[in-house]
C-alpha cells in the first residue's frame, strides 16, 4: 500500500476520534492529522497516539494550508452524526471551506463524508423504506437536517468538479451504543420518556462499533458512492421504551412540539421539530448497497444495538452516577 | 391462559418483532385479527368464494372494489385471506395517506400490516414475496353515494398494474358484495368535510342523526369472491413502461371485477339475508 496521509475532521467527537485512534494503531498509514474546534478528552487523546491534533475551525483558511503542506491524500469529514448541535461550529460553512481546500490540493484522492439518514426526512407521506436514489421528503426548513442536505449538495458539487477524487458519502441511521452520546441516547435514558400521542415511529439503529467499522473501511478502501448504513430490523419507539423498562408519557403533538422548542431554546435538551417528526413516523433505510457494493454486514441488529445501549446505561447508572445524566 | 400470559409478557417487555413497514404479526394475530374475525363471522357472515386462487406462497396482488364509507371491506378481505386460506397468509394492504397522518389510526394501520399506497412500498412488498391488497378506486369508491352502489369508479392511474408487471406478481381480481349496505350514504355534508379536512362527510339514514349509535354498521350479508389470477410474468421486462399495456390490463381487471359484482348481485336475494 502506498504511503498515505489522512486528515480527519470532527476528531474530538464520535466517530471521528475513535477512527483516528484506530488509524494511529496502523503502521501502513504514514501520518494522521486530527482536526476539531475543541481538544479531545484526555483518554481519547492518549489513544490517538502518534496522530497530530490540529485545533482549527474549518471556517478558518488555515485548513487549506494544512491540507496542501501535509500533502493529505485522504480526507475524512466527520462533523455530522454525533451529538452535532453543541459543537459551536457551522457545519455547512465549514464544509464549504474544507471542500474548497480539497479542490485546490491535487494530492487529495479520496474524500469520505459522514451524513445522516435524516436527509430523507420523516413523514406520513413518504414511503416506508428509503434507498440511496430517493429524494428527501418533508425535510424541515431549518436546523440540523437542512444542514445535512446542504452539506451533501456541496459534496456532490465537489465530486462533479474533481472527478478524479473518490467520494464516499455514508448516510448513517441513528447511532447507538453504550458509549456514544446522542440525542437518542439522552432521550431514552430520561426517567420518564415523553412520546407523541397517537404516533409510533419506526426506528432503525446502527451500533457504534458497526458505524466505526464502516467509516474505517471507507477510509482504507476505494468505495466511491452513497451508502445507507443501518442495522437489520426495526424497533418501534414504544417498543424501545418498554425494552428499556421506562415509562412513556404520551403528549399531544402540539404540546410535544412546544415543549421541545422550549427545551431547545433553554438549551436543556435537543428535541427539535425533526426529532418529533422522527418519533412520530420514523424512518428505515434500505441497506442492500451496503451489503453488496460496500461488502459490509453489520454485526449488531437494531434490537441488539438497543439492548447493548440499555445494558450499558443500566451499568453506568449503578457504577458511575452522573455519567448517565448526560454530563460528558 | 398460558398463551395470554406469554403474550402479555412479550408486550410488556417489548419482546416482539416488527418489520420495516411497522407490521407487528404478534399483535395482529393475537388481538387485531380475532377482533375482526368476530365481526367477519357473526355480524357480516362473510362467505368466501374462490380462495384457492390466492397462492399459498409467493407474491400476488389482490385488487378489489372499494365501498362502505369506512374501509371495513379491506379489513374483511384481510380476515378472509387469513381465515379461509389454509396457509393463513397476512394481506399487506396499501392505504391512503390520510390514514397514516391520523393519530392512533396511523400506527395501528402500520401494525396491522398496512403501508402507504405508493409505488416503492408496493414493489418492495411484492419483491419480498408478500400478498398485497389494493383498492384502486380509493376515496372515489368508498365515498360514493348509495344510489351509485356496485358501480366501479375510475381505477387510479394504473400504478398497481405497473408495480405488478415490474415485480412479475400475479394480479387477483376480487369482488366484494355487501359492503355497500353497511352505511348507505344518502348524502354528504361537503362544508363539514372541508372543515375537518377529510375527503367526504357521510350522511346515512342513521348518521349523524343517531350520533354514535348511527356508527354501527348494518348487518348485511357479505360475499368475497377471488377471481382467476392474471399472470404478468409472460410479458417481457420493461413492459411496465408501456402505457398501452398498462391501460389495457387495468381495464381488463376492472371489467372482470364489475362482471363478478353483477353476477353476485343477481344471485343474491335480500342484502341482509343473502
Amino acid at each position: 500500500m502506498p504511503s498515505s496521509t489522512v486528515l480527519v475532521t470532527g476528531a474530538s467527537r464520535f466517530p471521528g476520534g475513535q477512527l483516528v485512534a484506530r488509524l494511529a494503531a496502523d503502521s501502513t498509514i504514514d501520518r494522521i492529522l486530527a482536526v476539531d474546534t475543541v481538544p479531545p478528552r484526555r483518554d481519547l487523546l492518549r489513544r490517538m497516539g502518534r496522530a497530530e491534533f490540529v485545533r482549527v475551525d474549518l471556517r478558518n483558511p488555515l485548513i487549506a494550508k494544512v491540507i496542501s503542506t501535509a500533502k493529505v491524500d485522504t480526507v475524512v469529514h466527520a462533523v455530522l452524526s454525533d451529538y452535532p448541535r453543541d459543537s459551536g461550529e457551522h457545519p455547512v460553512i465549514g464544509t464549504m471551506q474544507l471542500l474548497a481546500a480539497c479542490q485546490k490540493s491535487m494530492a487529495v484522492t479520496r474524500l469520505v463524508v459522514t451524513s445522516t439518514g435524516a436527509v430523507y426526512g420523516a413523514s406520513a407521506l413518504a414511503q416506508a423504506v428509503f434507498t440511496e436514489r430517493d429524494e428527501p421528503k418533508g425535510v424541515p426548513a431549518s436546523g440540523y437536517v437542512k444542514d445535512a442536505v446542504e452539506l451533501e449538495g456541496y459534496v456532490r458539487a465537489f465530486a462533479r468538479r474533481r472527478e478524479d477524487v473518490d467520494v464516499t458519502v455514508l448516510r448513517f441511521t441513528d447511532i447507538l451504543g453504550p458509549r456514544i452520546d446522542t440525542v437518542l441516547s439522552r432521550y431514552f435514558s430520561l426517567p420518564v420518556v415523553p412520546t407523541v400521542l397517537g404516533y409510533d415511529g419506526r426506528m432503525q439503529l446502527v451500533h457504534e462499533q458497526d458505524a466505526l467499522a464502516v467509516l474505517e473501511r471507507a477510509t482504507r478502501e476505494r468505495l466511491p458512492g452513497v451508502f445507507n448504513v443501518g442495522g437489520d430490523g426495526v424497533l418501534l419507539v414504544s417498543q424501545a421504551i418498554r425494552r428499556m423498562g421506562r415509562i412513556a408519557i404520551p403528549l399531544p403533538r402540539p404540546v410535544a412540539a412546544t415543549l421541545g422548542r422550549l427545551l431547545c431554546s433553554a438549551q436543556l435538551a435537543d428535541y427539535s421539530l425533526e426529532h418529533i417528526q422522527f418519533l412520530s413516523f420514523g424512518r428505515v433505510l434500505d441497506t442492500t448497497r451496503l451489503r453488496t457494493e460496500f461488502c459490509f454486514v453489520p454485526r449488531w441488529t437494531t434490537a441488539q444495538a438497543f439492548d447493548d445501549y440499555a445494558r450499558g446505561r443500566a451499568l453506568a447508572q449503578r457504577c458511575l452516577p452522573g455519567f448517565a445524566t448526560g454530563s460528558r | 391462559m398460558a398463551d395470554l400470559l406469554a403474550f402479555a409478557r412479550r408486550r410488556l417487555h417489548g419482546d416482539y418483532r416488527v418489520d420495516e413497514f411497522g407490521f407487528d404479526p404478534d399483535l395482529t394475530d393475537h388481538v387485531l385479527l380475532p377482533l375482526m374475525a368476530s365481526l367477519y363471522h357473526s355480524w357480516f357472515r362473510v362467505q368466501t368464494i374462490g380462495i384457492h386462487h390466492v397462492p399459498a406462497e409467493g407474491s400476488a396482488l389482490v385488487v378489489a372494489n372499494h365501498s362502505g364509507t369506512l374501509p371495513l371491506d379491506a379489513l374483511m378481505t384481510a380476515v378472509a385471506v387469513h381465515e379461509a386460506h389454509p396457509a393463513g397468509r397476512h394481506l399487506r394492504m396499501l392505504g391512503a395517506d390520510l390514514v397514516f397522518r391520523a393519530p392512533l389510526l396511523g400506527p395501528l394501520a402500520r401494525k396491522s400490516g398496512q403501508t402507504l399506497a405508493c409505488v416503492p412500498d408496493a414493489e418492495r412488498l411484492l419483491t419480498s414475496g408478500e400478498l398485497v391488497g389494493v383498492w384502486p378506486e380509493g376515496f372515489k369508491g368508498i365515498g360514493k353515494l348509495y344510489r351509485d352502489r356496485y358501480k366501479l369508479q375510475r381505477f387510479g392511474r394504473g400504478g398497481f398494474v405497473s408495480a405488478a408487471l415490474r415485480t412479475q406478481a400475479r394480479i387477483i381480481p376480487c369482488a366484494i358484495v355487501g359492503a355497500e349496505e353497511i352505511y348507505p350514504m344518502i348524502g354528504e355534508a361537503t362544508p363539514l368535510a372541508r372543515l375537518l379536512r377529510i375527503p367526504y362527510f357521510p350522511v346515512t339514514p342513521f348518521f349523524p342523526l343517531l350520533g354514535p349509535l348511527g356508527m354501527i354498521p348494518l348487518p348485511s350479508k357479505w360475499y368475497i369472491e377471488f377471481g382467476e389470477p392474471v399472470r404478468t410474468d409472460a410479458y417481457e421486462p420493461g413492459s411496465a413502461e408501456d402505457p398501452m399495456l398498462v391501460i389495457a390490463l387495468t381495464d381488463q381487471i376492472r371489467e372482470t371485477i364489475q362482471q363478478t359484482l353483477d353476477r353476485l348481485l343477481t344471485q343474491r336475494g335480500n342484502p341482509f339475508l343473502g
